[in-house]
């Protein structure tokens, strides 16, 4: 398969490897020595680390700053940008900022709405939507154009991917509307966090029957809980997240010590059990404030070591 | 039509407790029927006004006044003749009348009595919920007849997003999803096939973006 960009995590997916990708927050505040612990625990278990975007709508440090540390210390970041945020001025703008780091990931997403976060009184802006603003990218690499129709010297070489959300509702739309993702230009999608593994599958096999599994590479979204109190948060609180009861038994079914390395089991046994099914090309794994644990899953679900490209 | 809600009295105390003799002006139209501004609310206002400063020991001159629209010239002037009997206006229309009345009467303050809200409909008995956000260039033929820029929090033309759930938005229950609102009528309407055509990019130059709005029509000028 011939490479669009300088991505490492393209190049892995496109070579036929099962891609690993992590997530990193940026700090509530200045100090990049937080980032830069966290891409240097994960950096060799990892082909490309996400870093959010004002998460949950939370100030935080901009994830293009973030995204800057990582790179500069030799880990390939993937930009996540939202359009709650920036119009299509400052998305393009950053786009060439980040590019100008010779930053070659980005993943597009509309960003939970300001209420949920620290600034509830502020606007929002949604000028795009997370699927226009893959196009947009895509846009600008493959064209070499701005939006407004002007040449770009140099155009952004950027790996594009998006979100899907198989659980959200209605089910029987989340297919048409990966389809609508790729035709837009997603080249990799990173889902929601999966513990109805058999939902997950259900939705894999429709995907899989329109083939849109070889058209984008699919990385499944695993989040390890750390207690069955974080268990009944996500499946209660989080809009979009879809938590059997069967894993909040089993959480509470052992003693609150070993709770976390229980979270930790399962979320190995679900990657596992993902590996077999046809059209998951990797996983993407989001262990929130937890990125130490990172290592353990990657090797315990035996996809250490990463390979070389 | 558009949609106010009145303000707390507590405000409008605030604004108006340094004048005298005070018109309390009411509107006919949409602030009628959403039942912020119109005669009925006029005049439980100005007594309620009446007799706070009774009892604070300072009795002012408080009349009411209904007009048939304040968002119109015409009806604007019936209050001309008696403009200078008062030291301020507490309108009850909504925000377009407001300053229609103080744009005409210079000298005179104006003091707005609601808050203008949306453009809705009343969907159910003291409900009262938005629909259109006049974005200027309507995209309704495409999404179903339900208008995903004022209804999704998010005005995604391309949605739902990730935080749809049971059929509602992710800023709650109460809350309708927009994009579940479309997909049932797509559905109904036998086009679901249709949710697979890509929004464009939309040009909001129509909207608030633009600057303020007008329509300029030479076949309706004299
Ligand atoms: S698309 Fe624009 S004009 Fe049409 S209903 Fe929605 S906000 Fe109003
Ligand atoms: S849940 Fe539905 S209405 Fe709410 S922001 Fe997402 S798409 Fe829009």
């Amino acid at each position: 398969m011939s490479l669009n960009t300088e991505s490492k995590l393209e190049k892995i997916l496109k070579a036929g490897h099962l891609g690993v990708t992590s997530e990193c927050g940026p700090p509530r505040g200045s100090d990049p020595e937080g980032i830069k612990e966290k891409g240097k625990l994960i950096k060799d278990y990892v082909d490309a680390v996400n870093v959010t975007d004002n998460q949950t709508a939370m100030t935080r440090m901009s994830s293009l700053a973030a995204c800057i540390h990582l790179k500069l210390m030799g880990v390939e970041p993937v930009l996540q940008m939202v359009t709650r945020d920036r119009n299509r001025i400052a998305l393009q703008s950053d786009i060439l900022g980040a590019a100008s780091f010779d930053i070659n990931n980005m993943l597009c997403l509309s960003g939970d709405h300001q209420s949920f976060g620290d600034c509830a009184q502020g606007q929002n802006v949604h000028d795009l939507d997370s699927m226009q603003l893959v196009q947009t990218v895509r846009h600008m690499r493959d064209e070499g154009k701005f939006l407004g129709g002007d040449d770009i010297k140099r155009p952004p070489k950027m790996f594009v991917g998006a979100a899907a959300n198989p659980f959200a509702d209605p089910f029987e739309i989340r297919v048409p509307r990966l389809a609508k993702k790729i035709a837009c230009g997603a080249e990799f999608i990173q889902t929601q966090c999966i513990y109805n593994l058999d939902k997950f599958e259900e939705w894999m096999k429709r995907v899989e029957e329109r083939g849109l599994h070889e058209k984008t590479f699919i990385m499944a979204g695993m989040t390890p809980m750390k207690s069955v109190g974080m268990a009944k948060y996500m499946k209660n609180r989080v809009p979009g997240m879809d938590v059997p009861d069967a894993i909040i038994d089993r959480l509470a079914g052992v003693p609150k010590e070993k709770q976390a390395q229980e979270g930790i089991d399962i979320c190995v046994e679900a990657i596992q059990r993902l590996k077999e099914v046809k059209g998951v090309s990797g996983f993407h794994i989001m262990a929130i404030e937890w990125e130490e644990k990172v290592p353990e899953i990657v090797e315990r679900s035996g996809l250490y070591p990463r390979p070389e490209v | 039509m558009i949609i106010a809600e009145k303000k707390p009295i507590e405000e409008i105390i605030e604004e108006i407790k340094d004048f005298q003799r005070i018109l309390i002006l009411g509107c006919n139209e949409c602030v009628t029927v959403c039942e912020a501004g119109g005669k009925k609310e006029v005049e439980i206002l100005a007594s309620a006004l009446r007799m706070y400063f009774i009892n604070k020991g300072n009795e002012k001159k408080i009349d009411e006044k209904t007009l048939e629209r304040q968002c119109d010239h015409e009806y604007l002037e019936e209050i001309r003749e008696n403009i200078d009997d008062y030291d301020a206006i507490v309108s009850l229309a909504c925000g377009v009348g407001v300053q229609f009345a103080a744009e005409k009467y210079l000298t005179t303050p104006l003091v707005p009595g609601v808050n203008t809200v949306c453009l809705g409909a009343n969907e159910d008995r003291g409900l009262w919920t938005e629909r259109c956000q006049a974005c200027g260039s309507c995209v309704l033929a495409k999404t179903g007849g339900i208008c995903p820029v004022s209804r999704c929090a998010k005005r995604v033309l391309n949605g739902p997003c990730g935080g749809s759930t049971n059929g509602k938005c992710e800023l709650g229950k109460d809350v309708d999803c927009a994009w579940q609102l479309i997909i049932d009528r797509l559905r109904a309407l036998g086009k679901l096939d249709d949710y697979e055509k890509v929004a464009p990019i939309k040009d909001w130059s129509t909207d608030r973006a633009g600057g303020p709005r007008t329509v300029t029509r030479e076949d309706v000028k004299i």
